[in-house]
């Protein structure tokens, strides 16, 4: 994570009014909701600005927006101006523009990848109190690059990793028995949340794995 | 003489101790050759496992913090598998040092193993893509050069090594040298293919210009030893990818172009390297009579039955 500016803070109430303030696509709307409550939590409660958060989900970033608004990455008055030609912020993020944004998405899969990457070189930098977060969904893991990930980090104990699962059903031919076991079998540690529950979310996430990469399911019930 | 891949494993395992922002990710081909580095710097040396995906997007994520990261695999694996990969999680995330790309296999060096294991795609693939340089060695001492300047650098970095190599290196820098001067043509051979073009030309009136470094084309030198706007390429990947660099470096000059490589066609052949080199119509004689024609110079030697005519056809199925 960056610093933040001095710019003015909000509450997780100012969050909807946040979100308001941009308008676009429609079909984003409830993927957009489903990621609110996490990643509030996470930069609420949980990162620490030595942590790296990588948003792999970059499918309705309003939420996202939103919260870096908040916690002072963002300007409000950016926010009016979402998806426009000249706005910082797109329909999926670019960490060339969005301040605070640590990776670029949009395609499917990339994140928790990229993530693994980032951990084995704070690992081979000696930063092993450096921790790696990054969000995705349970429809994003019907890409093969994140099995690719999940297998090869858990076989290599990469502790500095977490991924969080954001559950809304929503992959096209579901993951029986859950995403999380997909992760279990791999050798991660897995936690399941009420993605809506910031209690139950912060004790997930802050749950130690030594040894081992921690996956947390934060389940949102399907619109 | 090792090969350009075992001069790659000897150098970047003597790098690898001598700079600590290096770290080399593979995907298990060629991992027994940095097995010795592998131990001496465990969290710098990381094998997949069979995950060309991850071995580009692990490049990615590991530039973001710092490090300059190695990449290998054959190059069929490197670049054109995980292409969506290097178009994000290399060129797009930006912000980083870059990473290098190290390939082996080349067009055909793994004649036998037939189109899976063959790549002459790959440079055009890169050209798609903003801020590459690429270079392509004919010699196991021009790689290893490449390969330090490489891993010294920042930005983004294609080093295509190659089984087909020229009897002695013939370039130390990035741009085009000069190996012959004339007045009816320019031709530029890149990387192995040079000593082919060398013995096609000789006793023609045409300049021979050899480029190890392909992006960024040196535009600069071929204007400057251009003595008739006549440019014949000799490349060893798919014909005619560099002609819209030779377009753009002439586009004040009325010009003909002739791009001579790899076919597009498959060809469904196995047998060796240099088999594969004359089907492709990139042998000497070969070479030869192409250049001597579209330069309109008396080729001599022409040897019937090389190349194209030898019968060496695409096989249909």
């Amino acid at each position: 994570m960056s610093e933040a500016s001095t710019l003015p803070r909000y509450s997780y109430a100012d969050l909807p009014s946040l979100m308001t303030l941009m308008t676009g696509d429609e079909k984003h709307d409830l993927a957009s909701e489903s990621t609110l409550d996490v990643i509030w939590v996470l930069y609420d409660r949980v990162l620490v600005p030595s942590d790296r958060f990588y948003l792999s989900k970059g499918h309705g970033p309003m939420a996202y927006y939103a919260v870096l608004t908040a916690k002072g990455y963002i300007e409000a008055d950016e926010l009016p101006r979402f998806g426009q030609f000249d706005s910082l912020l797109g329909l999926h993020p670019d960490r060339n523009l969005v301040p605070g944004a640590e990776i670029s998405s949009g395609s499917l899969g990339h994140g928790l990848p990229l993530a693994v990457g980032t951990t084995l070189g704070l690992r081979a930098l000696g930063l092993t109190g450096d921790r790696v977060f990054v969000l995705t969904g349970d429809g994003e893991l019907d890409e093969g690059s994140g099995h690719e990930a999940i297998a090869f980090a858990g076989r290599a104990g990469l502790e500095g990793l977490t991924c969080v699962v954001v559950d809304n059903a929503s992959a096209s031919h579901g993951w029986p028995g859950g995403i999380e076991t997909r992760f279990a079998a791999e050798g991660w540690s897995t936690a399941r949340a009420d993605g809506r529950d910031h209690a139950a979310l912060e004790a997930a996430l802050t749950a130690p794995h030594p040894g081992r990469p921690h996956a947390v399911v934060a389940a949102i019930d399907p619109a | 003489m090792d090969t350009m891949r075992e001069r790659f494993a000897r150098v970047t395992a003597e790098l690898l101790d001598s700079d600590p922002r290096l770290a080399v990710v593979l995907a298990d081909i060629s991992a027994d050759m940095f097995r010795h580095a592998r131990k001496r710097h465990p969290a710098r040396v990381v094998n997949l496992g069979i995950r060309e995906q991850l071995l580009i997007s692990v490049a990615g994520g590991m530039a973001l913090t710092g490090l300059r990261p190695i990449a290998h695999t054959f190059a069929s694996f490197l670049v054109e598998r995980p292409f969506e990969q290097i178009k994000l999680d290399l060129n797009h995330q930006a912000g980083s040092g870059g990473a290098v790309l190290v390939s082996s296999g080349a067009s055909f060096d793994y004649s036998g193993a037939g189109r899976t294991h063959q790549s002459p795609g790959d440079v055009v693939l890169l050209g798609t893509l903003p801020g590459w340089s690429v270079h392509v060695p004919g010699h196991p001492d021009e790689a290893e050069h490449l390969l330090r300047s490489a891993a010294a650098a920042e930005g983004l970095v294609y080093l295509r090594l190659s089984a087909l190599v020229n009897a002695a290196p013939l370039a130390q820098g990035d741009g085009f040298t000069v190996l012959r001067r004339g007045t009816r043509a320019s031709v530029i051979a890149v990387g192995p293919l040079a000593d082919a073009v060398i013995a096609a030309t000789a006793g023609l009136d045409v300049t021979v210009l050899y480029a190890p470094t392909i992006r960024p084309f040196d535009r600069q030198a071929l204007r400057a030893t251009l003595t008739a706007p006549v440019v014949v390429l000799a490349e060893p990947y798919l014909a005619g990818t560099s002609v819209p660099e030779v377009a753009a470096a002439l586009a004040d000059v009325p010009h003909r172009v002739l791009g001579l490589g790899v076919a597009r066609e498959e060809l469904r052949r196995y047998g060796t390297p240099q088999q594969h080199q004359a089907a492709h119509g990139l042998d000497a004689a070969s070479l030869r009579q192409r250049i001597a024609a579209f330069a309109g110079v008396q080729g001599g030697w022409q040897r019937a039955g090389a190349g194209q005519d030898a019968g060496l056809r695409p096989r249909q199925r």
